[in-house]
């Protein structure tokens, strides 16, 4: 199968790997697996005290398109609020990608970790 | 000549509808019934039991492989039960077993790219032993009717599946 020239783009020179100390008050960490294809995907954000994501990092093993989806949300997500990040929808994800459709369920899994490390972020700021 | 394909795989190979299973016995009951409808025995017969032989040894086949995986067999027993394992759909699997994920393609892709072949095949004997507790674990929440946990279980059982192939594939970039 082909990957859109987007996919390669993101696969070959990923945005953002890496990760922030989990432990930390101001990092929001979301880890999502997709049973199917065996793809884990570790994604964290960094919350300014105005509740806006200042940085954002990943670490995913899996496909092409599951680098890719991650490499391209923490761009995403950068500068974004909490609930503006909660908005992004992984039908945007797969479009901008230019995902087949058997590769949908990777921006899934790139939407998933996102509501994952938002969450997290909230849990620890009850 | 009948043949029912309504009835569980657990009742076409006569056995009992549960995790555990007797391997010889699926296999000794299977050889049976491969036999018995065999498409060659049909041969000679007309087009309704030719197809019928055909569909019936069809039916057998596909029993035996769900019963003889243990993943296949576990998965089968909760759709009996009207369980969905959600394995295209559920992706929050407990935060532990995901970072213990991470550590072993982190530990793999390591192996891998140092060439450590004596690395590798520990963690293929690691992975065995893992698959194996994780399958008796899936054995006893089904017996207990457990259904979410080893919907879970299965669902995990699938991640191990796929470190098996990677283990499996730095084994042989290594080698050749």
């Amino acid at each position: 199968m082909a990957y859109s020239e987007q996919v390669l783009d993101h696969y070959e020179n990923p945005r953002n790997v890496g990760a922030f100390d989990k432990g930390d008050d101001t990092v929001g960490t979301g880890m999502v697996g997709a049973p199917a294809c065996g793809d884990v995907m570790k994604l964290q954000i960094k919350v300014g005290e105005d509740g806006v994501i200042q940085d954002a990092k990943f670490k995913t093993y899996g496909c092409g398109s599951a680098i890719a989806s991650s490499s391209l949300v923490t761009e995403w997500v950068k500068g974004k609020t909490l609930d503006e990040a909660l908005a992004i929808k992984n039908t945007a994800i797969a479009e901008e990608l230019a995902l087949p459709p058997v590769k949908i369920h990777c921006s899934i899994l790139a939407e998933d970790a996102i509501k994952a490390a938002v969450e997290d972020y909230k849990k620890k700021h009850g | 000549m009948q043949f029912d394909f309504n009835q569980t795989y657990f009742s076409l190979f006569g056995i009992e509808p549960r995790f555990a299973l007797n391997t010889p016995e699926l296999d000794r009951r299977y050889r049976e019934l491969q036999a018995q409808w065999h498409p060659d025995r049909y041969a000679s017969e007309d087009d309704s039991a030719r197809r019928l032989s055909l569909q019936a040894s069809t039916f057998v086949n596909e029993g035996w492989q769900t019963l003889k995986s243990p993943l296949a067999r576990g998965r089968y027993l909760l759709r009996l039960n009207g369980v969905d394992t959600q394995e295209d759909t559920n992706t929050a699997m407990p935060m532990d077993f995901l970072m213990q994920q991470m550590e072993w393609r982190e530990a793999i892709a390591s192996a891998r790219a140092s060439r450590h072949l004596d690395q590798l095949e520990r963690l293929n004997s690691e992975l065995r032993e893992e698959i194996a507790a994780l399958e008796g674990l899936l054995g006893g929440q089904l017996d207990a009717a457990q259904w979410d946990a080893a919907s879970t279980s299965v669902r995990k059982l699938r991640f191990l599946e796929k470190l098996d192939q990677e283990i499996g594939d730095a084994i042989e970039a290594v080698m050749f």
